[in-house]
């Protein structure tokens, strides 16, 4: 099986979730050495060509266009059909970056292909690949597999593999194939700006060792409060969920998951988290995990080590006074 | 400017789900608008509020989803187009987008509006495949959306904290980010008014945009645990001094 690894950078940095991408090409693939090529999209890129080359692959494909500089949909879905056309994978994978989701579904269909995105895990039956994605918003998963001739594609979610387990080329290094492409700036209909970030207060959760953090089964603003108690109690950093943070009962730089901050802490304890993926990602690095939840089919409860099942709103003035306690 | 929201209907955050085959058991669920839609619809309604128009609520999927459709006319949707399909959860992706591109290629909208992605499948592609197939410019997990004339300066989320302007030419398809706005109730004025608002029934079979399937889910099932849980158990106040000891002398890390 050849796959084709579409590797992603910004700004001259590596989004390490590529090299979670080539983990997994090369335990799909039967022969990595061989079977696995890693594709390196932009203008003045040689040097990411490189890196990728020190890796078990069989080759690295440099695709550069001074089209290709900034990232459109556009631009990367007309090179990369192209790139594709030419190498004839019968897999292509990504990293399921934000970056993927706005233009690798487009990309697959204007090949007549249809994408699996967001996959966690694959197992093999037989010949067939099948790929392992969550659905309900991690209340399940499902098995899914490709119908109809190859290219398939398919992406991995942030974290479904381990980037330390990328083996190094046995002898030294894959060899970099130049792929030229056809891209006119007609094509490109959407004009890409500056890149900027927001000013942000002091917060840094992750450096806080012990983090208490909301979802929606705080229910009101007016219920912070007692997170919060048990919070100064404890000595940790007040976070949440995303959806706590769109609603305003805490600020934006509090939010933990996909489209906020990751972090590692001490302890981390969830208090009316459902456990959906987004946020999942962004905490389940986390030393110790304590889910208190209602619902004791939360998928929190799936990476807790310690869970009650229970009301929050008896329990957090519950552990409020017990951790009080503890001090005395 | 006239705007089109795409809108899925999914089943309620709290419903308990029970697998059959490779779907749930829908008969004693409820089902309600999918949040990250919410969000798109009142971003559609305020650039009309703003620029004038119309917005139109579309969705697909068996006769209940007609009560989403309801639901986004009270809150301000003009009209509503319900693609009929009762098996519409067993489509995959391209499928689902091709047949939403039939039916709004002849709509000729200013702009096309999705949630971020839908809470039940979470495939997260149907703007991106509805743009491609109607060849209309598209992007996603948008935070900000300012119409100038033909043109739209957006502001799109990147990952850790970064974001990017871009600008976007009309007609195009948006996906929105959560949170992009506070998202309005609908007033007993806005419920009452509904009632009057039309809702086009079209049969989903009725483009020919059928095709073959690209991905099948093979089964749906509960994740095996990858950690084993430790459950606490009793009063609150039990429960809360054994977790305090745990964390204190067994996980260490209070």
């Amino acid at each position: 099986m050849k796959i084709l690894v579409i590797t992603e950078q910004r700004q001259g940095k590596w989004n390490n979730a590529s090299f979670e991408t080539l983990v997994a090409a090369q335990q799909i693939a039967a022969d990595a050495g061989s079977n696995v090529s890693a594709v390196v999209v932009g203008k003045g890129v040689g040097n990411f060509a490189e890196d990728a080359a020190a890796k078990n692959i069989g080759a690295v494909l440099l695709v550069e266009h001074d089209l290709l500089e900034a990232y459109t949909p556009d631009g990367y879905c007309v090179a990369l059909s192209q790139v594709i056309q030419f190498a004839k994978p019968d897999l292509v994978l990504f990293p399921h970056t934000y970056q993927v989701r706005d233009f690798a579904p487009k990309l697959a269909a204007m090949l007549g292909k249809g994408m699996i995105a967001d996959c966690v895990g694959f197992h093999k039956e037989g010949e067939k690949i099948v790929f392992v994605r969550q659905m309900f918003q991690g209340k399940t998963v499902a098995d899914v597999t490709f119908q109809g001739a190859a290219p398939w594609f398919a992406s991995f979610q942030s974290g479904a593999f381990r980037a330390d387990l990328l083996t190094a080329h046995p002898s030294g290094k894959a060899p970099i194939n130049k792929v030229s492409v056809v891209l006119k700036p007609e094509q490109i209909r959407t004009k890409p700006l500056e890149l900027f970030k927001e000013a942000k207060s002091a917060v840094d959760l992750t450096q806080a060792p012990i983090i208490i953090s909301v979802g929606r089964g705080i229910k009101a603003p007016e219920n912070i409060p007692q997170a919060e108690a048990l919070a100064k109690a404890i000595g940790g950093e007040m976070a949440a969920s995303r959806p706590i943070c769109d609603e305003g009962w805490l600020p934006m730089e509090r939010q933990i998951g996909s489209s906020g901050q990751t972090v590692a802490p001490k302890l981390y304890l969830a208090l009316g988290i459902s456990g959906a993926i987004q946020h999942v990602v962004g905490m389940k690095g986390a030393r110790t995990i304590v889910a208190i939840n209602k619902d004791q089919n939360a998928p929190i409860f799936e990476i807790a080590d310690y869970g009650i099942v229970g009301d929050i709103f008896e329990m957090m003035p519950a552990l409020t006074a017990a951790v009080e306690k503890a001090k005395t | 400017m006239k705007i089109i929201v795409c809108i899925k209907q999914v089943p309620a955050k709290d419903a308990p789900l029970s697998i059959a085959g490779n779907w749930i058991k829908e008969s004693d669920i409820g089902f309600e608008m999918n949040e990250p839609d919410s969000y798109a619809l009142e971003e559609a309604l305020r650039l009309k509020e703003k620029h004038g128009g119309e917005v139109v609520a579309l969705s697909m999927g068996p006769e209940r989803v007609k009560q989403t459709i309801k639901e986004a006319l009270a809150k301000g949707a003009d009209r509503g187009i319900h693609i009929a399909n009762d098996q519409f959860a067993q489509l995959d992706p391209l499928g689902a987008a091709r047949v939403i591109a039939e039916a709004l290629r002849k709509e000729n909208a200013d702009l096309i509006l999705t949630g971020l992605q839908s809470d039940d499948h979470g495939f997260g592609q149907t703007g991106v495949l509805v743009a491609a197939l109607l060849d209309l410019p598209h992007a996603t997990i948008i935070m900000q959306i300012e119409v100038q004339d033909k043109n739209m300066r957006l502001k799109r989320e990147l990952e850790a904290g970064w974001f990017q302007h871009i600008e976007c030419p009309l007609p195009a398809v948006l996906s929105i980010q959560s949170g992009i706005n506070k998202v309005r109730y609908a007033t007993l004025k806005g419920i009452m008014a509904a009632k009057k608002k039309e809702i086009a029934v079209i049969a989903a079979d009725s483009f020919g945009a059928k095709s073959e399937p690209t991905q099948k889910i093979a089964k749906i099932y509960v994740p095996a645990k990858t950690k084993k849980t430790e459950f606490l158990t009793g009063t609150p106040s039990e429960m809360a001094t054994k977790l305090v000891e745990k964390l204190k002398f067994d996980a260490r890390v209070i």
